[in-house]
Parts: structure tokens; C-alpha cells; sequence
């Protein structure tokens, strides 16, 4: 017998009750979207910030290696999209559009189609997500509820820069992935 | 070596020991603070719970369903029965893709099946790429806790590990300084594997997509790199539906450190372009769990740790007593389950207060299991536990907690106790449910018996 044939078989032997599959219950969301949103992203460690302030960032940082995905911020483009993800290894910025934002704990969505490459999103040194500002949703079961099923490779959520207090519970930025992650709502 | 002779050893260090119990504390904190911040937080676990007990209550077909849809999106899925399947899985992925060098990210499921020593004796370079994963690969040893991997250690030992491996300077213990000095090292390993391996969180039916959540984003840096990723999951990870992830997500960073959520959550349901994704569905001894009816909940576990962060006797004994891949409350009822033997003492390192089940987010009746197992254990040996364990209480132990016994005096009722109960009584605490924290003072005491 094969091994999913008796691992199969023998969770059948098993008498088991049956159980209910509950409903995802709906909650009461008390708040401003936007502000709320604002508020869990900079607790991650993230910051919404205005198109001014990432011109202000890509110049006081000297940064020349751009890729920008998201729509209307072609300009910043300095490379384009290899297909090796390894070539991505010295990318200095990310600009990438976001599908959309959770306002409890800043969670963004993304997809194959908003990142190009997979890697993307993490090995850039810095990260900029796009995210229209009527994307936003109060918790994740309303995200699920959009995102219904929706097909995609890949999907992510992401709600903060790579972080670790692996060495004795310290808080450190920037452990394998972005260093950081700014998001401009639009 | 039973717990209590394990958790001397620890207790020999009484400051890192305490600080080791002042900094769960404190982890365990952020965790009310996060799980009070919503109101809808018991509603949550409820729900999660219910869910859990559907999935076990229907786990053959669940596991057939995400075979299927994953196998429609072009996943490779593999079945293995115990550990060594599970290994031999691997290695022949790694053998047709002539893979000598591997990056993982954190699973307790391969350190279960000890995948990292099989792949080493057949030739392959293993790195684990999460931090503290890494730091206690460096000193070879195992994760002490299913989190937070290296929470045993100080600065002072990290930064002597780097300085000797990784070149940092001498006695530079700053975390920012050595975890950027790990950024780098493992850079060059995230670019160079052409396999990487991660373990899952949960695992959808509806749609054969898998999730992986991590801080770090040390998962993801490795599978998108490399060639080929392999997925390693228990089959009790497998959750009905798309958005049954809402409610886990919630619940899980929250419960375990406190966060919102975790930074990354990544969802996989095909591979990239020429790439390959693998998914070995692992039994080893589940199957056997879910056939007791007392003990098969402690199958519904998402690993948050959080119950190893509230517990008065990990804080105080450290990951390493416990000497199971998974230690604290919910090791103690999973790893009998698998060798009653070589666990015997396990279900005895509880004072049975509950605040284990008072925290779990999927409300496992953790304590009332641990109770279970001192039963069945009391019965293999052919003992009364009850008689004994309230002995011991009124005896050796006349003291609410189990540790506040001295060195010395641990030895002595090593030698008149049966190795099993070595702890005190039943319900020590009774049932004061409210999350109890044991007195200090009565602590300091210990500490200072000991010592001497
Ligand atoms: S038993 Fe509950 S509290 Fe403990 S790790 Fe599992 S899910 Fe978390």
C-alpha cells in the first residue's frame, strides 16, 4: 500500500464525530480606515509617507537603483525588470503597486502580476508600496472576502519591513529582506 | 535524562535563568496587550477552534481535496508515513537536482524528522536561514523554543559565536551589529542555493495553496531564489477554506509575540515560471494522535508558543528540559503520544494551572490533557497518581510550585520517587484560572537555596 493509501485508510478507521464548519463571523469596525491603517503600519515599523517625502528619501539615501512597477511612477525608473531575480541583488528601491491594505494591522496585498518577479519585494533594499486609499478594508476577513478566489501564483501580504529580535528579544530592522517599507496611499 | 534532572542543569546559570523567565514574561505580556487591544478576541478563538475540530473531524477528505487542487496548479505533492520517509523525499528531490548546498527556513517539522543530520551524512550543506535558527545551528544545537529559537542565549554568547564564525568583531555585542552581520552571511547563501526548504503554517483544501508567515522574510528570500522549493507540512496543517486564513492570521502573531500580524505572509499555490514546487503531506505518529480521543485536540496547535510563554515551568526550567522538538505545555501532551517512555516526565513539568489552555488561541485543554497523560502514565507504570502525586504535594513538595525545591533536595527525591513524579500534586493552584504568576518572593528564595 502506498503511503497516502494508509495514511488515508487509517484516518478512516478512526471514528470521528462530525463537526460543523463555521461561518466567519462579521465584526464591528470603529474607526477611520485610513488612520487606523497609518497607525498599524508605523506600530510595524513601516510609515506612510507623501510622494514628496520619497523624492526627499531617494536623494538623501543616494539612491540610483530604482525598478517601479506601479502606475504613474515610471519616471523613477532607473533598470528594468530582469528575468534572473539574482540580478536583483544590488536594487536599491522597489516601487511596486499594492491591491489592497488591511486597516487592523497594515497588512497589504500583493500578487504575481504587482511584483514581476517574485523576489522582488524582498530582496529590494527599500520597498515602496502604492495603494489607492479606497482599498482599504477594516480586518482581513473583509480582504479574504475580496480576494475571493482570485488566481494568482503567488500572493502576499505584506505589513512591515524584514524585522528579527532573534538576539535576546532587540528589535532589528532590516534582517534578510527590505529594510524598509514605505507606503504612499493614493 | 528526565525533565527535572534537565532542568537543573539549567537552573545551574540562576541570572540567565532568570532573565530567561523575566523576557517570556514579558513576550507573554505583549501578548494580552495585543489579544485585549480586540474585542472580538475570544470570538476569534472560538471560531478557530471550531475549524480545527471540522478539519480533524475530516481530515482524509481535506488532505485528498488539497492534493488534488495543488497537484491541478503543478505542484509535485508527496505522501510520507513517518520521519524517514519524509527525509528520503527530500533527498531524492535534491539527488535529481545534483543539490549539494540547501537554505531552510524555519520548521519544526523537518527538526522532528532530524532532516538537517540526514541530509549532512549524504553530503549536503544545510543552512538554516532564520536568525535564531541559525545562531543555534552555529553552536549545534537545537531550537529551545518553537519561536524564538535562541531565547536560551545572551548577546555576549551570540557575539563570541560570530566573532569565531563569522568574523564580527571581538566582543561587539550589539544585536544590530551582529544580525546585520548575519544579513550578510546569509546573503550569499540565499544567492547560491538552488533548493530551498520551508515548513508551512497552514495549508488550504479549498484551493491547494499553502501559507507561510514569517518576520524575517528569510523564507521567501530562499525560495524565490532558488530553483526548486519544498514545502514540508504535518497533515494536521490543512484548513478548509481560503478565507479560514483570516482568522488564523489574526490570531497568530498575536498570540505569539503580540504583532498585529507577521510582516510576511506569503501564499503559494503554483510555482514560478521553469520552477519547481514540492509538498511532502508528513504522518509520523499523527494518525496514531488522532485515534486517542483524549489527546487527539492537541492536533489543532498552530505553533504560536504561546503556551510555552505563559508557563511558570518553561520560563523557569528552559526549552531543553524537555528534551522533545516540541517542549513546553503543548510538547508535553504531543511527545508521549510518540515515545511514553523516553517522555514519561513530561506531563509531571505542569502545576496544572491552566494558563496554558487560558492562552491558547485554538483552545486546546492542554492542562486537562497533561492530566490525561500523568493517568496514562501513572497506569503504564502500574501506580496511583493520585496517592502519590499528593505525597509528594504534602510531602517533599509541600510548596505551590514544583521548582521551589532545592538542588540538593531534588536529588534526594530523585532517589525515593518513582522518576515519574517528581513533581507536586495535582491542581497545586486549584482552579485559579485568572492567568497566574507565581510569587517572587517565593522565587528569590529558590534562587537563593540553590545557589547555596
Ligand atoms: S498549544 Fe496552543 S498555545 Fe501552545 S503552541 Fe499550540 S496553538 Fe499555541
Amino acid at each position: 500500500m502506498s503511503s497516502k493509501a494508509s495514511i488515508i485508510a487509517s484516518i478512516k478507521e478512526i471514528p470521528l464525530e462530525a463537526t460543523e464548519l463555521p461561518e466567519i463571523p462579521r465584526f464591528e469596525f470603529s474607526g477611520n480606515l485610513t488612520d487606523n491603517f497609518s497607525i498599524a503600519i508605523s506600530n510595524n515599523k513601516g510609515a506612510v509617507i507623501s510622494q514628496t517625502q520619497l523624492d526627499n528619501f531617494i536623494t538623501s539615501n543616494g539612491i540610483t537603483e530604482i525598478i517601479a512597477l506601479s502606475a504613474g511612477f515610471d519616471a523613477y525608473n532607473s533598470r528594468t525588470l530582469p528575468s534572473n531575480p539574482h540580478e536583483l541583488d544590488n536594487l536599491q528601491l522597489a516601487i511596486i503597486q499594492g491591491q489592497l491594505g488591511v486597516a487592523e494591522n497594515g497588512a497589504i496585498w500583493l500578487t504575481d502580476e504587482n511584483m514581476g518577479l517574485r523576489a522582488l519585494p524582498f530582496i529590494t533594499e527599500h520597498l515602496v508600496i502604492v495603494l489607492p486609499k479606497n482599498s482599504l478594508v477594516p480586518f482581513m476577513h473583509e480582504a479574504y472576502e475580496i480576494i475571493g478566489d482570485q488566481q494568482s501564483g503567488f500572493g502576499l501580504f505584506v505589513a512591515g519591513p524584514s524585522k528579527t529580535a532573534d538576539i535576546e528579544q532587540s528589535l532589528v530592522i532590516g534582517a534578510h529582506g527590505a529594510k524598509s517599507l514605505q507606503v504612499i496611499l493614493i | 535524562m528526565s525533565h527535572p534532572a534537565k532542568a537543573s542543569e539549567f537552573l545551574k546559570d540562576p541570572d540567565k535563568a532568570k532573565w530567561h523567565d523575566e523576557t517570556l514574561w514579558f513576550v507573554r505580556d505583549k501578548r494580552d496587550n495585543s489579544s485585549k487591544g480586540i474585542p472580538e478576541w475570544e470570538k476569534l478563538r472560538g471560531t478557530a477552534s471550531q475549524i480545527k475540530d471540522n478539519v480533524l473531524a475530516n481530515l482524509d477528505k481535506y488532505l485528498l481535496a488539497f492534493e488534488e487542487k495543488a497537484k491541478a496548479n503543478h505542484i509535485h505533492v508527496h505522501w510520507a508515513k513517518d520521519a524517514e520517509e519524509h527525509n528520503q523525499i527530500v533527498l531524492s528531490i535534491l539527488q535529481k537536482h545534483k543539490c549539494k548546498a540547501i537554505v531552510k527556513s524555519k520548521s519544526i517539522l523537518t527538526e522532528e524528522c532530524h532532516l538537517n543530520p540526514f541530509l549532512e551524512k549524504h553530503g549536503v550543506d544545510v543552512v538554516d536561514t532564520d536568525l535564531g535558527e541559525r545562531i543555534v545551528q552555529l553552536l549545534h544545537q537545537p531550537p529551545s523554543h518553537i519561536v524564538l529559537p535562541a531565547i536560551h542565549l545572551k548577546k555576549g554568547e551570540i557575539s563570541d559565536l560570530f566573532h569565531e564564525k563569522l568574523q564580527t568583531q571581538k566582543g561587539n555585542e550589539d544585536p544590530e551589529y551582529l544580525t546585520h552581520a548575519a544579513r550578510t552571511h546569509l546573503r550569499e547563501k540565499f544567492l547560491a542555493a538552488k533548493v530551498a526548504i520551508t515548513g508551512v503554517n497552514f495549508a488550504v483544501a479549498e484551493t491547494g495553496e499553502f501559507v507561510v508567515c514569517t518576520n524575517e522574510g528569510n523564507a521567501d528570500m530562499g525560495v524565490h531564489l532558488a530553483d526548486v522549493h519544498i514545502a514540508c507540512m504535518g497533515i494536521e496543517k490543512i484548513i478548509p477554506r481560503r478565507k479560514d486564513l483570516g482568522v488564523f492570521l489574526r490570531l497568530l502573531a498575536r498570540s505569539a509575540t503580540g504583532q498585529p500580524i507577521t510582516n510576511y505572509n506569503s501564499h503559494f499555490r503554483s510555482p514560478s515560471p521553469g520552477k519547481e514546487l514540492h509538498v511532502v503531506l508528513v504522518d509520523n505518529g499523527r494518525t496514531k494522535q488522532l485515534a486517542r480521543e483524549k489527546f487527539k485536540n492537541s492536533l489543532k496547535c498552530i505553533r504560536c508558543g504561546a503556551c510555552m510563554n505563559t508557563c511558570p515551568i518553561y520560563r523557569r526550567s528552559g526549552g531543553y528540559s524537555y528534551g522533545s522538538v516540541v517542549p513546553g505545555p503543548i510538547g508535553s501532551i504531543l511527545s508521549p503520544g510518540l515515545d511514553i517512555k523516553k517522555h514519561s516526565t513530561l506531563p509531571f513539568a505542569s502545576t496544572l494551572c491552566g494558563s496554558c489552555s487560558d492562552v491558547c488561541p485554538v483552545k486546546i485543554n492542554i492542562h486537562e490533557q497533561l492530566y490525561e497523560w500523568r493517568q496514562e502514565i501513572a497506569k503504564n507504570q502500574g501506580l496511583n497518581v493520585k496517592k502519590l502525586s499528593m505525597q509528594i504535594a504534602n510531602g517533599v513538595f509541600s510548596v505551590p510550585f514544583a521548582y521551589q525545591m532545592s538542588g540538593a533536595l531534588l536529588r534526594g527525591a530523585l532517589k525515593i520517587l518513582p522518576s515519574s513524579i517528581t513533581y507536586s500534586g495535582l491542581n497545586t493552584w486549584g482552579k485559579q484560572r485568572e492567568l497566574p504568576e507565581v510569587p517572587q518572593a517565593t522565587f528569590k528564595n529558590w534562587y537563593k537555596k540553590n545557589k547555596a
